[in-house]
């Protein structure tokens, strides 16, 4: 591949020297594409061609956006692997609905499993208090789009992006609309007196 | 979480009860990153998006040998909390890392 600078990067994939800067950049993305998702079973080489091939047009529909604050390539290639990570996260998650996998956590959302058996006596007795303080806050101060998705992304470990597919909506969005639930959930607890050090100190952080 | 997702894929959903499937992802693990995410919430955090305009400079100041972490708190708060992004941002850096 030519070594370019970011402006000549940029002159090149608006001006003539396009072809060629498009085809060095496509080879660099499925390059750096291969490499980190090699240990994947999911990732084949036709689909980091296409997601290369669906980097290639966003980069080139957002070029003005383009700070210069990093390397043109290294910017290129978070488009890259943005478009992947989505494509693969909409295809492992494609068959479960949002109700399906929020629904068990109705009324008994606290089960003592959750309580650390290795923990001392009065760390766990913290955790337990945490535990059933959360539970009726949970449904008492949370709306019913931040109790799902509390549940899809914390317990059953569903990405922001798949809430959001699922809400209609994008995965800021879902990462605001959780830091709210955290907020509130947070200064509830402060409220009744949970401080948030002893909390940490009792989950061994 | 990984693992828990397996077992459902495996186990299948018609024959699991939704009940049993609760039950089994509710380990202290879940409990205590639950634990650690609320209370260590703060007014500042940034989000996905800011994040994301922000993580290709976060990457080369890595690989440069700079403190990423020190130069942009923000950007590295929002990694340690958000998991789609934490996952892009291990991947950019596997790739720029092995490419440049």
């Amino acid at each position: 591949m030519k070594d370019r600078t970011n402006s000549e990067w940029l002159d090149d994939l608006r001006g003539p020297g396009r072809d060629d800067a498009l085809a060095d950049l496509r080879a660099f993305m499925v390059r750096g594409l291969g490499y980190s998702l090699a240990n994947r079973s999911d990732v084949d080489g036709t689909l980091v061609e296409d997601m290369a091939q669906e980097a290639l047009l966003k980069i080139l529909d957002s070029l003005d956006t383009f700070r210069g604050e990093s390397r043109f390539t290294t910017w290129a290639q978070k488009i890259a692997v943005h478009v992947t990570f989505s494509e693969l996260r909409r295809r492992h998650w494609q068959d479960l609905s949002l109700e399906a996998i929020t629904e068990p956590y109705g009324p008994d959302f606290a089960p003592d499993t959750m309580i650390d058996p290795a923990a001392l006596p009065e760390q766990q007795a913290i955790q337990r208090l945490f535990l059933e303080t959360l539970q009726r806050l949970i449904g008492t101060e949370l709306t019913d789009k931040q109790r799902q998705a509390l549940v899809a992304v914390r317990v059953q470990g569903m990405p922001l992006e798949e809430v959001a597919r699922r809400m209609g909506t994008n995965r800021n969005a879902v990462y605001k609309l959780l830091h709210d639930a955290r907020q509130r959930l947070k200064s509830r607890m402060e409220a009744e007196g949970l401080s948030p050090q002893d909390v940490l100190a009792a989950f061994g952080s | 979480m990984k693992w828990n997702r397996k077992a459902l894929k495996k186990k299948g959903r018609k024959t699991m009860s939704p009940r049993t499937r609760a039950a089994e992802s509710m380990d202290p693990d879940v409990l205590k990153k639950m634990a650690q995410g609320i209370m260590a919430t703060r007014p500042d955090e940034i989000g996905c998006e800011e994040c994301f305009k922000q993580v290709d400079h976060f990457v080369d100041m890595v690989l440069g040998g700079e403190d990423a972490a020190a130069a942009l708190p923000l950007v590295q708060d929002h990694l340690s909390r958000c998991h789609d992004c934490r996952e892009e941002y291990e991947a950019l850096l596997a790739a720029v890392r092995a490419t440049s």
